[in-house]
């Protein structure tokens, strides 16, 4: 009978129990653990106050909580609690943050990948790494004193640009996230093995059809994903919104005009010191658990089309 | 003059043929550029987000920012009670993240048997990193602040932000880890040495330098944040004017300063004081990120 040799994945337990040993093992064990019981604390946080939200108020049901569009919650029992008017901001920053930084993210990626010479790829993701280690308060003070006046003196002579307006927080959330997309979409393209250009070379592509159409189709699975990731990012995104984007919920489509976000909810609301048990304390939590389900379902989503569609090479 | 069909004539014709024709050789550079273009549009945002910051605060800078809590005046304005606050918190945040963190990094990458409870625990953490910081900050409202009723204090503060970053530490430890030899394992296990003892005296400290750059760039990420720490109650007004030096007193951070600055109406505070207060919170993050990576090419072997 032979035994492995190959180190990892071998038991390599003592003869005989060594109990200081052991007791190392069980920390390091509790360490590991850590993670488990921080989802457990947070979705058990999450849903015991937001169960309760909708147990102990008549004037709450969770249909009208997801179907209702008017959000004023600092009536008490005569607040409205329609999060749609939220989740329309979010959505809205999300998707002006998405058409900036796909495109960019992606272009930087097939630059990086296939085009910059290994000076400029050196100091250029550097660089990319500075500004995805930027604060966000700090991108929130820089979308508040600099996107949005700059809006308003450009755009503003045509339509009217409110000082918090969801354009100016959804541009520099897009900004964000391009260093995510960026970075792992590289990744996937720098793995399509240089075999595949090659016999695209060899058939006459020029380098710009080899990268659009080997390149980019094959990394496809990590291009998308990336994407999804940055999807997730943006709609977790606060304190950008939490200063550029405004405190006035708002069912509007209008990127000029100003709104509210979920994640700013929670920051205006956590502010005013609501008592813990308040409707207003319960509905933070009502919020923070949505947000936890949408990021959860985007999150499972991206590991499902990696394993789904990833090429093997 | 008739062409006379010659091999190298011949050979000129098939090379003219393979030759892309003018406009396909335009738009090759036009797609080139344009990609370059997307890429620099990123860098030229980080430099005038950096200059214009420079620009609005620098001359805003002077002793009064160090040495003076928080006031109703703009020149009278200091971030005292935020510097030593997140310094506070860096040093807890520090501890906290980098025993847990590589404990349990220690665990899955060295011992953890391939079952289905590792595989959970894998999963889970890399669904953790996809969740948003805010909600952290509600898990620390619930949980520390009121279940085990701790306050709103730096302790409250210093647990939420390592549990925010411990699925990075961990990523980045595995990594460490994997990157040594497994010849090292193997020798020391052969000598005699228990797993524990071959682990603990050989493998962690060859890990060391990629396990401590991955913690400071984490910890780097956790000092910058604002939700969390404001979801939990730092705070901004007088009650937290104080050093923190205790676990469980209130505590205040530079990133929730700056926030409540900007928010504040009158204008001197929004134009004047907050980018002064950013440029203090940056340059923290720049000697964090330089010492990371001093750290990363003095111990790098490979390159």
């Amino acid at each position: 009978m032979a035994t492995e040799v190959s180190g990892r994945g071998t038991d390599l337990s003592a003869g005989s129990p060594r109990w200081g040993e052991r007791a190392i093992l069980a920390f390091l064990l509790v360490c590991a653990a850590v993670s488990v019981l921080t989802t457990i604390g947070i979705v058990l946080v999450l849903f015991t106050e937001a169960s309760g939200f909708f147990r102990n108020n008549e004037s709450v049901t969770l249909t009208g909580f997801l179907t209702g569009t008017t959000w004023q919650p600092f009536g008490g029992a005569q607040g409205e609690y329609g999060v749609l008017e939220l989740v329309n901001g979010t959505l809205l920053v999300t998707a002006i943050a998405m058409i900036v930084a796909v495109p960019l993210g992606l272009a930087t990626a097939a630059y990086l990948s296939e085009y910059a010479p290994g000076r400029v790829r050196r100091s250029l993701k550097p660089t990319l790494e500075v500004l995805a280690g930027v604060p966000t308060v700090v991108l929130g003070y820089f979308a508040l004193t600099f996107i949005t006046p700059v809006l308003r003196a450009t755009i503003g002579e045509i339509w009217t640009v409110s000082i918090f307006n969801h354009l100016s927080g959804g541009i520099v959330v897009g900004i964000m996230i391009v260093p995510t997309i960026a970075s792992l979409s590289e990744d996937a393209m720098s793995a399509v093995p240089r075999a595949l250009r090659e016999g695209a070379y060899g058939l006459g592509a020029t380098k710009r059809r080899v990268v659009t159409r080997i390149v980019m189709p094959s990394a496809l699975s990590g291009i998308v994903a990336s994407i999804i990731l940055g999807l997730g990012r943006a709609i977790g995104e606060t304190m950008i919104v939490a200063l550029a984007v405004g405190n006035l919920p708002n069912l509007t489509f209008n990127p000029l005009d100003q709104g509210q976000t979920m994640t700013a909810y929670i920051v205006q609301a956590v502010q005013g010191e609501a008592p813990r048990g308040s409707l207003t304390y319960q509905s933070i939590f009502a919020v923070g658990a949505l947000l936890f389900v949408m990021t959860l379902v985007i999150n499972v989503a991206a590991t499902w089309f990696v394993r789904r569609f990833r090429e093997e090479y | 003059m008739m062409a006379v069909s010659t091999p190298q004539r011949e050979a000129e014709v098939a090379q003219d043929a393979l030759h892309a024709p003018d406009d396909r050789g335009r738009r090759e550079r036009g797609f080139e550029f344009g990609l370059l273009i997307a890429t620099a549009v990123a860098v030229v945002v980080l430099a005038v987000l950096l200059i214009d910051i420079a620009i609005d605060g620098l001359p805003f800078i002077n002793s009064t920012r160090f040495t003076e809590y928080s006031s109703r005046f703009p020149e009278e304005f200091g971030f005292r009670s935020g510097i030593t606050g997140t310094l506070s918190l860096m040093i807890l945040v520090g501890l906290l993240s980098f025993v847990i963190g590589v404990g349990g990094a220690t665990y899955l990458e060295e011992f953890a048997p391939n079952n289905r409870f590792t595989r959970f625990v894998e999963a889970n953490t890399s669904n953790l990193a996809g969740v948003p910081s805010v909600v952290y900050g509600l898990l620390g409202a619930g949980v520390f602040v009121f279940f085990f009723s701790l306050g709103r204090s730096l302790i409250v503060g210093a647990i939420t932000l390592s549990l925010l970053i411990l699925p990075v530490i961990i990523v980045a430890s595995r990594e460490a880890l994997r990157a040594v030899p497994n010849a090292l394992r193997e020798a020391g296990l052969g000598l005699g040495a228990t797993p524990l003892q071959t682990i603990g005296r050989q493998i962690l400290p060859q890990a060391l330098p990629g396990i401590l750059t991955g913690t400071i760039l984490a910890l780097s990420r956790a000092i910058g944040e604002t939700a969390p720490i404001l979801v939990v109650g730092a705070l901004f007004s007088r009650r937290s004017d104080n050093v923190p030096w205790d676990i469980d007193d209130a505590f205040s951070a530079l990133p929730i300063q700056v926030f409540d600055l900007v928010k504040r109406p009158q204008a001197a505070f929004q134009e004047q004081v907050a980018p002064a207060g950013i440029i203090i919170l940056l340059v923290l993050l720049l000697l964090m990120n330089s010492i990371a990576i001093y750290l990363r090419n003095r111990y790098s072997r490979s390159s």
